[in-house]
This record gives C-alpha cells, structure tokens and sequence, in this order.
C-alpha cells in the first residue's frame, strides 16, 4: 500500500520548515535509514531518513519550499510492485492528536470572610509531665525512638558515627544502632544524597545529615530533581521516603558560605515537606513526623538553638503533626508570625511590647510546606495588622509569601501593609558588628509592629 | 582487582539455540519500537526529548541475560531499551512517550521519566549521572536488606565525566556495594566525541583508583556483553562489592531527534551498520549455525512488527490524561 511521507517534526519546538533539498528522485528505491531530503528547522538543517523501504513514487512538495508545516504530505512511498496510479489512494495518515488542553484553573474559592477552620488544640493535654530538655537531646530522641521503631531507618552523614556529630546530635546512637545504621560517609554530599535517595526508592527510610545546609548546596539536584520529583514522574509508583536534616541559617561569625537560610528555596519546592522548628518539643515530635512521612522532608534546624533548654512533654511516642502553626501567645493588636530561630525575636519583641501595652498575638509555623495559613487569616482577621520575621534574605522571602497569601485572602482585613522583617539584602560578613546588623533584630520587629499599630 | 579487556568476536559456548533467538527477538524488537518512536516523533505524536536506542541493542540485552527476579536496573533518559529489555509493556512504553493516560508514568513522565516498581526499573533520569549514586543507593537497600540483588547502574561515556560517579565509586567500593556500573560508550556525549572530552582512552580503567574491577566489551557483540554480565554479577552476589563493564557501543541517531549530527560523518555511521550491526551479527550466527532459518526469521520480523504496531495504536487510542491528574502523585499518603 502506498503511503504518504509527512513533513517531520524535528525539534520539541518545530511547527514548519523549508524543503531545502531532495536527495532522492521520483523511481529511487530507499531502505530504512537512507536520506532522503534535507530539511531546514529554525535551529538547524537536518537529514531527513527513511523508515521504511519502497520506492519513491511522487515527490509532492518541490526543493526550496519554505514554511512546510508538520505533518504535511511531501511524497508518497510506494511498496514493491506497486505503480505510481497507487499515488492517488495514498491514505492520509492520521494527523497528530489535537491537543486538548484546556488551562488548568486554579482552584478560584471565592474568599469566604467567614474566619478559617484552625486546628488550636493543644500540643499535649494539661497536667502532662513536663522535662527541660534541649534541642539536641530532643532531636537525638527522635530520632533514636524512630530507629527503635523501624528497622529501616539509618542516620547517614558525615562525622555522625564515630565523632558522635559534628554538634553532637548523634552522640550514643553508635553504641546503641551500630555502624549497619548510623553510617560515617565521606565528604561527599552530592554523592551521599544520591546513595540515601537510591536507598529510599529501594525501601529504606534514611535520615540524611548535612553538616550544615550550606554543604547541601552541593546535593540539591538529588534533594529536588531526584527525591521530590520521582513520586509525580512515576505516576505515584515509587517516591523517596526520607529526611534530609542539618543546621540551618547563621550560626556565630562563620562567614557568608556558611551562614545561609534556605528556608525559602525548600518551601518552593512541590514535592518536599518543609519543617523549621524552634521549640525542644517541635524538634521532637516533628522529627517522628518526619521520619514516618511517606515523603521527603527537609528539616532544617538551628544550630544556635541547638544548646537551648524548652518543656518536653513526658508522653510516650509524642508526635507533632505537619501544617499545624502554634500560637505562642495571644493578643489583639497584631499579629507576628514567625518560625525556627526567628521565634527569639518574635517572642522578644512580643514580651517588650506588651510593656507598652500593645499585645501581640505570635505564630510559630513550624512547617513551611505545609504551611498552615488558615492560622495566619484567622488571626489577621482579628488583630487587622502582621509582621512577620525571619533570618533569610528579603526577596522571595517566607514573609513575601506569607504576605501574598494575606492580600488575597484576607485583604478586606488589613489595616495597615504587611511587613516582612528579614534579613539584610547582603552576604553575611564575618566582623561581630557586621554581622548582628545583617541579621534581623529584635529592635527592628517592635519599629515594624509600631508602624503597622500607627504608634 | 584488575582492569581488563574482554576480547570479542568469540561466541561463548554457554548460548542455546533458543537463547541466541531469544536475542535477536529481543534486540529486534528494540530497534524496531524505536524506529516507531521516530515515526511518532516525526509526526509529533511524541514530544520533547527523545533520544532513540538504535544500534545500542546488544548492550541491554546481553546484561539482563544475567539478571534475576529481585535485580534492579536504573539508567538515564536513553531509556526505552533498557525498560522493554526488562519486560516492561511496549504499550505501556508508548504510551508514556505520548503522554497518554496508558503510559507508565499516566504521561506525566515521558520519554526520560518512566519506572516501574513490578519489573525493579527505577527510571529514567534526565540529570546526566544522576542516576549513578542513585543505582549504588539501590544496591545499599539490598545489602542493608541482606539479599543477594544486584543493581545494573548505566550511564554513557559523557556522564562518565561528572564528578559524582567517583563520590559513588568510592562509597560504593568502600561499603562493597552489589552494583554493576555499566558504561555504554557510544563515542558521543551529545555532540562531542570521547576524544574531545575525556582524558583517557580507557573509562573502564578509571575504576581502578578506587580498587574497582572493570573491563571493556565489544558491544555490538551480545554474546561477549553477556558473557562479561555473568562474570559482573557473579563479582556483585558473591559479596564482592562494584564491578565496572564499559560497553564500547554505537548509537546510529543522533543524540535525540533534534540533532543534525554534523560532528560525525555519514560515512562513520554507515559503515558500523554495515559491519557491525549485532542484530545481524546474530541473525548470521542463526543462519549459519543453522539454528533458525529465513523463515524462522520472518515469523519473528512478523511477530515483533505485531507488537510495536499495537503498541502505536495503543499509544495514539489511550486518551490524554485528565486534567485531575496535575494535582495526583505530588505527596504520597501515609499508610495507615
């Protein structure tokens, strides 16, 4: 049967191109991969081979035809013994599936003014047990309470077997897991992260230390394009369930390489969950969220906080959900949403504010993805006024976002513009009195809340 | 631990008749899906990036000949031989490079992105050597499990370039990981010939800093890729730790459709198809050895026609994704 050769697409981005050149006659016979005809794209000219054998039959389209679109008939191929009177009843191949792509609307909820729905329960019931215990220990509780429940969770990462961490996070886990599970590596983040991703797709459910986040600079390709990307590009058939952790953000005169908050960078990502905690107790109960999710999870810590003493309850296997802020303290004139180490400044302010009167309401997040904005509208449509505070640097902040969110949906609300209290726009320098000022400071949180209040 | 090459040319006596057929079915219907793929692109049924398999069939083939159920393969986004070499459903395949509803990944994943968790293949990556560390990470679970799998880790002479295969050698070695890093060196990465971008002749050699075995294998030689996968798994299972097989290969296309191939000469391409074909070099050995005769052959052309025709129309039938399928797939849930 004869059959029609069709001008082809040969770019992800070709719609038309010129005919330049014919390198076969009417009566030629071809075989699969002889070249039959050059054609010119935008980006190049290319040699257009056969696929199938026969003889060429008619030539449709002259050499030197511009713009030819795709899928155009430019000859017709005929099969062995056939004659060219089979031209005719040459068969129009099926043209290329329209494609029926109609935009993807995004979910338009007209903004209901009713105040959201907020989880406020509290994280442990009243009369529980408290201990003080710090951020380190609670982290290394998580995670060891986690590793004792599954025996397919491993802590990788450089200097945490034998060295104990590099801050001490995993002192005594050796001892109690052995070296099957708490595993030195090599300095070698990108290829650790690729071997802990691998490992996740083949069942495991490694925890990943970075010494510092910074180093994970090095590693992001696997964190994004690997381990928060596989679960959609497989159709749901396998993902990467594991935690990526690490401190996070400046820690003391350590320079601009190694003073970073890439809390903004993660929570951009579809795929990843985002934790940033502040309290011993969000580490803990976090960290046994984190481990369990069937998901990649970046759990950035902090290493100032690190040595910081907070209640813990004393519950048995104390879990924190995800995408559920805490409220610190309550007020009606404003509202500070905060989360991680910016929850010092946050609460600093909201102590030396309430002196003059003005009460804060602040809002620890927790989790940046999921985040939990119903939290941040609601009490918006309270206090009418929000400022929110972070370490990062300002454009394509947490706070920018956070803002967007509250202009949209709760708008009507506002009373006076958001402010987002960030770091400075700057590498961080090294100098003691560089460096405080290119942080974010508890003096600049009460001069935004004033402004916001009109005080 | 020693680099070596494997000499060619010689078929290994450990092949039955059947086996040798086996191949050439195999391998045929490779290059004959892949043609089809062309076709689709050509007449953009298919879009984006495609980077077709074609002269590259005795490379997957002759490895799974020593695969077992549980062995997992990864490789990058030159990718459909090594998914249908596994036993994925061309179908499926298809569908996917449509970007249809049957596809593997629903179409969400395309030609450089399928998996599939039933046939242990764990993609399909479009980052050049990503899926290096992520094959040796694969091979970690099966050692932290205490089974005796293996992970087929490929990757092309360009990605042998990037810095992270030798942070995965190095762990890979150090932890005696079960993987075989298999090299498929077609002579090009992208555009630019092994000469222009690498500094050794040799890639299999490169293992040897690391204490890794390796060895070069002629592979338009299916027989001789088979033979050297016995003795890499053989190497892996017993405990051993990583073996390196650097598969001196040849892709006929270009890099991926939109390549006009101007780095090389037609004459170059040719002669290899003339001489060097391991489809016709095992079609030869079938004839020859009397194993299968022209007709024999034909019924197989035939068959494997069948399938990759069905596979097209499959692929052109199964309906585009629905659009609900954006918003599935971006977290997984926990079990409860």
């Amino acid at each position: 049967m004869a059959t029609e050769i069709l001008m082809p697409a040969l770019s992800p981005t070709m719609e038309e191109g010129t005919l330049a050149k014919w390198l076969v006659k009417e009566g030629d016979t071809v075989s699969s991969g002889d070249i039959m005809c050059e054609i010119e794209t935008d980006k190049a000219t290319m040699e257009f081979e056969a696929v199938d054998e026969g003889v060429i039959g008619k030539i449709l389209i002259a050499e030197g035809t511009e713009g030819v679109k795709v899928n155009t008939a430019i000859a017709v191929l005929l099969e062995e013994g056939e004659d060219a009177s089979a031209v005719d009843t040459a068969k129009s191949a099926p043209a290329a599936a329209a494609v029926q792509s109609a935009p993807a609307a995004a979910p338009a909820e007209s903004t209901k003014q009713a105040a959201p729905v907020v989880d406020t329960s509290p994280d442990w019931p009243e009369g529980t047990k408290l201990k003080q215990q710090t951020v380190r220990e609670a982290l290394r509780d998580g995670m060891s309470e986690e590793m004792r429940r599954d025996d397919s969770v491993f802590l990788m990462g450089e200097e945490v077997a034998e060295y104990q961490g590099a801050y001490k996070i995993s002192q005594g886990m050796l001892d109690e897991f052995g070296a099957k599970r708490v595993i030195d590596t090599p300095i070698t983040e990108h290829g650790f992260a690729g071997i802990a991703t691998g490992a996740a797709f083949g069942g495991l459910r490694p925890i990943v230390e970075f010494m510092t986040f910074n180093f994970a600079m090095q590693a992001i390709d696997h964190i994004i394009n690997s381990a928060a990307k596989t679960l959609y590009m497989s159709g749901g058939q396998m993902g990467a369930p594991m935690v990526f952790r690490g401190p996070n953000g400046a820690a003391a005169r350590v320079g601009a390489q190694h003073s970073q908050d890439y809390a903004a960078w993660y929570m951009q990502v579809p795929g990843l969950k985002v934790a940033m905690p502040y309290s011993a107790s969000d580490y803990k109960g976090l960290m046994k969220t984190a481990i369990r999710d069937p998901n990649p999870v970046i759990f950035l810590e902090n290493e100032i906080l690190y040595g910081r003493s907070f209640d813990v309850p004393e519950i048995e296997d104390y879990t924190v959900p995800f995408g559920k802020a805490r409220i610190w303290r309550e007020g009606d004139d404003v509202t500070i949403v905060s989360f991680g180490i910016g929850m010092t400044y946050a609460l600093e302010a909201a102590d030396k504010l309430a002196e003059e009167g003005i009460m804060a309401e602040v809002i620890d997040l927790r989790t940046l993805r999921p985040m939990d904005t119903p939290a941040i509208i609601k009490s918006v449509m309270k206090t009418n006024r929000l400022v929110t505070v972070e370490e990062g640097w300002p454009q394509g902040s947490v706070g920018s976002y956070i803002s967007s969110v509250v202009m949209q949906e709760a708008f009507d609300y506002l009373d006076a513009p958001v402010i987002c209290c960030t770091g400075k726009d700057v590498p961080m320098p090294y100098a003691a009195n560089l460096e405080k000022h290119a942080l974010v400071t508890t003096a600049e949180v009460i001069e935004a809340v004033k402004k916001v209040t009109y005080k | 631990m020693a680099a070596k090459k494997t000499s060619a040319k010689t078929a290994p006596s450990n092949v039955s008749p059947e086996e040798l057929k086996a191949f050439y079915r195999d391998m045929l219907l490779i290059r004959r899906f892949e043609e089809k793929a062309g076709q689709l692109y050509g007449m953009g049924l298919i879009g984006g990036f495609c980077h077709l398999y074609i002269g590259q069939e005795a490379v997957v083939v002759g490895l799974e000949a020593a695969a077992k159920e549980g062995d997992k393969r990864i490789t990058s986004y030159r990718d459909h031989g090594h998914m249908l070499a596994c036993g994925m459903d061309p179908n499926g395949v298809m569908a996917e490079l449509t970007g249809r509803e049957g596809g593997y990944s629903k179409g969400k994943g395309g030609s450089m992105h399928m998996f599939s968790k039933e046939k242990h293949f764990y993609g399909g990556h479009g980052i050049v050597a990503a899926q290096v560390p992520l094959g040796a990470g694969l091979a970690f679970a099966d050692k932290y499990k205490g089974n005796d799998n293996v992970t087929f880790t490929y990757f092309g002479d360009g990605a042998a370039n990037q810095g992270q295969v030798y942070e995965a050698f190095n762990m890979a070695a150090l932890w005696k990981l079960p993987c075989i890093f298999v090299i498929e060196n077609n002579q090009y990465a992208m555009g630019t010939s092994q000469q222009r971008s690498t500094s050794s002749a040799e890639i299999y050699e490169r293992g040897m800093a690391f204490g890794i075995p390796g060895e070069a294998v002629d592979g338009m030689d299916v027989l001789a890729v088979k033979a050297a996968s016995e003795t890499a798994v053989a190497h892996c299972r017993s405990g051993e730790g990583p073996y390196i097989l650097e598969i001196k290969t040849y892709r006929y296309r270009g890099h991926s459709m939109s390549d006009p191939a101007k780095y090389r000469t037609r004459e170059e391409v040719q002669k290899v198809r003339d001489e060097r074909d391991p489809i016709e070099a095992v079609r030869t050995l079938l004839l020859t050895g009397k194993h299968a005769t022209e007709v024999d052959l034909k019924a197989i052309d035939k068959e494997i026609k069948g399938i990759v025709n069905e596979s097209a129309e499959f692929a052109k039938e199964s309906p585009e994704p629905h659009l609900d399928e954006l918003w599935t797939d971006i977290y997984a849930e926990l079990e409860a």
